[in-house]
């Protein structure tokens, strides 16, 4: 434990990516099996059921701290992180352990079984053997939480230097449904690979967006296909040893979740990995990303939302076909196995290409880009003909060239603290629009502002406070700020009637008064032209 | 009322004189040099003799008298003394008497000693007016040792690596506590103009500190191989630190002790050193005056009087229009 706490130190007190390759190296180099393969697991987000919940270690951290409840409470939002405030209230060690990492997880996950005062009796105990570091590292296996930083490609890039193997094929090792239990070291990073792992995806291929800079940039057209920017889910859509499996580019298995994908072990022969994109499916088009959402967060999906939003995959890439990993063939080879193998799909299969837009100038394939509003897309994809699917984010092959976003000019009306590294600034905001003499709320946003502003908009915040309810504080509506968004939707919930996708804060509107800012009816009306 | 809270500060009608106003006042007492206490343009100061040079090199031409600790000197009807707050060198608690009545100013105070400041002294009185810039359980400082052994094995590694050690610290104060923990024999130490100013202000009034380098414009930071440079936390980014690379960054302040604090700020180490008292001391302080009422200024006030109103002490807040919670002025020169 000592060793991985140290390692989490390093990673958490650098933001120089060479620092924490070196670092995660070193660890992976010289740290037991067993450890290795739970940090890996840990830095994948496969983290040990929650056996406790937070409700409790706030109790027992504070009885354990001699302070009221209360006090810890009006801590952990100062802090921004409730296993560092833990760690911090808690008196120091009486002694000292030499337990590993792997070590300490079995015995979380023997409290499973355990009634809640051994369970108590175990994590006091615990917490009496540990400095605050290595209690903020316990703490975090505890509510399984561990966001340092480490992207997957940081952390492939740290196993193949210490273990001398390729950096594309650790990353698809890393792929799938394993857990510590399922596999070890030896199995998931040195055992010749036997894709044992029916469910196993690839590394999804990931684009940069194409932002300020003009396509014209890219070379001649005739290199690049282009195709509608989709706003689903990112998925695998993988059919092998007779089965079929969804993983999202979040690498969930979301298989149950979409029983009407089932359907598509008739339409496709076995070997085969489809990338697209889930939608909810009108029949002609995609439902908004609002439809699709409503089914996300269930594990069962009841029929009326089968009815109401079924799904399919808009599939635009082929990775696999008769087994045979194609992912060095190029993208226009792969396009048109792909478009092969679907072209004589019924329309009721739950899959179909997502359409090639043809273009001859960038100039043309801008119009196109300008209507993909009309066609339920949030832009264009711009792939590179010749392109490998890369595992990964690499710059140069494939580009978003999403459409530039609407936007609206809001009032500042509640403000609450960040946490994490933006504990102690108020960074999270809810916007309203006028209504006559009223303003209505109608969204929240919470990036978009450089930390000098944030720091600007914190002091305002304490001086201009009218009043607090809880962590929120209602301010003078004296700011405007023009908000940036991808998508409107009508939602009921909401007191404005609408939902908007993706936003956030563009612009600090310094030159503009209140009275100038947008109103409901300006709202509907962009409900009523984009929704 | 002993003292009372006015817009300019906390005033005293007996002696007509304020403490730490932040508004121009006829007559100032002032707890220490640090900019959001001692501001300028009042008609008279008074302060330690040890707080004066520092001030007189701030405030430039000032009408400025000094009193020794435990001095007793009567202003109006008011008895006033100053106690030693252990803050920075020639900081003070303020006491004043009223007909019997006694109120202590704690200024900013810190109960652990250090190697520099006049040691904290508990002032028994009937009303304390306490900052509590760390009153919260989170703020418990590690023995100063254990800072001191951190900060050198850092400038070791660093020297070692052929990095420059580029450590931020509020100038006075923070900047010679960190400089009597140095071991000098790892490197030169070199000093930014405004912590070197400081420095000569307080080595003229008999302070011992290691010897330092002022980075002049014409320094070549190359004839210094393996240096700590010492500077004020807002040249950590600027273009004057440019010349120190490649470097390791580190920032000495109480605020480290908070992971999202010392990210934002973006240095490579941050090492908990703080000049103010932590939660434990703010406690101890409060209970060794004896005092039944408790002001609550500087720092998480509500938070804080809520605490010691559980506790059996009569507290509240000082209606201030200082507002900014502290967190805030971490980018100022002086705090924590």
């Amino acid at each position: 434990m000592k060793r991985f706490t140290a390692l989490y130190t390093t990673l958490d007190q650098t933001t120089k990516t060479n620092t924490k390759v070196a670092a995660l190296a070193e660890y992976f180099a010289t740290a037991p099996d067993d450890d290795k393969l739970w940090t890996v697991a840990l830095f994948s987000g496969r983290r040990p059921r929650r056996a406790i919940t937070t409700t409790k270690l706030r109790e027992w951290a504070a009885e354990r701290a001699g302070i009221p409840l209360w006090l810890f409470e009006e801590s952990y939002p100062i802090v921004g992180d409730l296993s560092e405030t833990i760690a911090l209230v808690l008196p120091p060690p009486a002694r000292d352990h030499d337990e590993s990492l792997t070590g300490w997880i079995t015995r979380l996950r023997a409290l499973d079984r355990a009634d809640e005062p051994a369970r108590r009796a175990a994590i006091l105990d615990a917490w009496d053997q540990m400095q605050p570091h290595e209690r903020l590292v316990f703490n975090k296996l505890l509510t399984g939480g561990f966001r340092i930083g480490i992207s997957r490609k940081l952390m492939t890039r740290a196993l193949a230097r210490a273990t001398g193997r390729d950096e594309a094929e650790l990353a698809h090792r890393l792929m799938g449904d394993w857990t510590p239990d399922t596999t070890s070291w030896e199995r998931l990073i040195e055992a010749p690979d036997a894709s044992a792992d029916l469910s196993r995806p690839y590394p999804f291929c990931l684009a940069y967006g194409l932002d300020e800079t003009p396509p014209e940039k890219l070379g001649p057209p005739e290199d690049w296909m282009a195709e509608w920017k989709w706003d689903g889910i990112r998925g695998q859509l993988i059919r092998r040893g007779g089965e079929h499996f969804v993983w999202s580019r979040g690498e969930e298995l979301m298989t149950d979740r979409f029983p009407e994908l089932a359907r598509a072990r008739d339409h496709l022969p076995d070997g085969i990995v489809i990338d697209g994109e889930i939608v909810a499916w009108d029949g002609a088009a995609p439902l908004p990303f609002n439809d699709l959402q409503k089914r996300i967060g269930r594990k069962t999906v009841p029929k009326k939302l089968l009815k109401d939003a079924p799904v399919i995959v808009l599939a635009y890439d082929l990775l696999e076909e008769n087994g045979q990993d194609l992912r060095e063939t190029p993208f226009h080879t792969r396009r048109a196995k792909l478009d092969a193998l679907l072209k004589d799909l019924p329309p009721e299969a739950p899959l179909r290409p997502s359409p090639q837009l043809s273009f001859t100038s960038w100039d043309a394939l801008a119009e196109t880009r300008a209507g993909a509003r009309e066609a339920r897309a949030e832009g264009l994809m711009l792939k590179r003909r010749a392109s490998p699917y890369h595992a990964g984010r690499k710059k140069g092959d494939w580009w978003k060239w999403k459409l530039d976003p609407l936007t609206i000019d809001a009032v500042m009306i509640y403000a609450q603290q960040g946490h994490g590294r933006r504990a102690n600034l108020f960074t999270d905001f809810t916007f309203a629009v006028r209504a006559g003499n009223d303003l209505v709320p109608f969204t929240k946003a919470y990036s978009g502002l450089t930390d000098a502003e944030f720091r600007k908009i914190t002091s305002w915040v304490r001086k201009n406070t009218l009043q607090r309810f809880g962590p929120v504080r209602q301010v003078k509506p004296e700011h405007v700020f023009e908000i940036a968004f991808e998508g409107i939707h009508e939602s009921p919930r909401h007191k404005s009637g609408v939902a908007l996708r993706f936003p956030r804060m563009k612009r600090w509107r310094h030159d503009k008064p209140v009275d100038e800012a947008n109103t409901l009816d300006d709202l509907h009306e962009m409900l009523a032209q984009y929704g | 009322m002993v003292l009372e809270f006015r817009p300019q500060g906390i005033y005293c009608p007996a002696g007509d004189f304020f403490i730490d106003p932040w508004r121009p006042v006829d007559r100032a007492l002032i707890t220490h040099g640090h900019a959001d206490h001692a501001r300028w343009g009042h008609g008279a100061y008074l302060a330690t003799h040890a707080a004066g040079p520092v001030m007189r090199h701030r405030l430039g031409d000032i009408t400025l008298d000094g009193i020794g600790y435990g001095e007793t000197r009567r202003i109006g009807g008011a008895d006033v003394s100053f106690h030693p707050a252990g803050h920075v060198p020639g900081s003070a608690q303020i006491r004043v008497e009223v007909g019997g009545e006694v109120w202590v100013v704690s200024g900013d105070y810190k109960t652990a000693p250090d190697r520099l400041s006049e040691p904290f002294e508990p002032v028994a009185c009937h009303s304390f007016i306490t900052e509590c810039t760390f009153g919260l359980p989170v703020f418990t400082w590690t023995p100063e040792a254990d800072a001191a052994q951190q900060i050198n094995t850092w400038w070791a590694e660093n020297a070692a690596q052929g990095k420059f050690s580029l450590l931020g610290a509020y100038s006075l104060g923070k900047a010679q506590r960190v400089l009597s923990l140095l071991d000098p024999s790892i490197g030169p130490i070199l000093t930014h103009g405004a912590v070197e100013n400081t420095n000569a202000v307080l080595r003229a009034q008999g302070l011992v500190l290691p010897d330092t380098i002022h980075v002049t414009p014409d320094l070549a930071a190359k004839d210094h191989p393996g240096a700590l440079v010492l500077a004020p936390p807002s040249a950590l980014g600027s273009t004057w630190a440019r010349r120190f690379r490649p470097a390791s960054t580190g920032f000495a302040s109480g605020w480290m002790r908070l992971r999202g604090v010392r990210r934002r700020r973006a240095v490579d180490r941050g090492f908990v050193i703080s000049d103010h008292a932590d939660w434990p001391g703010l406690l101890e302080a409060i209970k060794s005056t004896g005092a039944e009422n408790v002001y609550a200024t500087h720092g998480y006030t509500d938070i804080f009087a809520r605490y010691l109103n559980e506790k059996g002490y009569h507290a509240q807040v000082v209606p201030t229009e200082f507002t900014g919670e502290s967190l805030d002025a971490t980018d100022e020169d002086d705090a924590a």
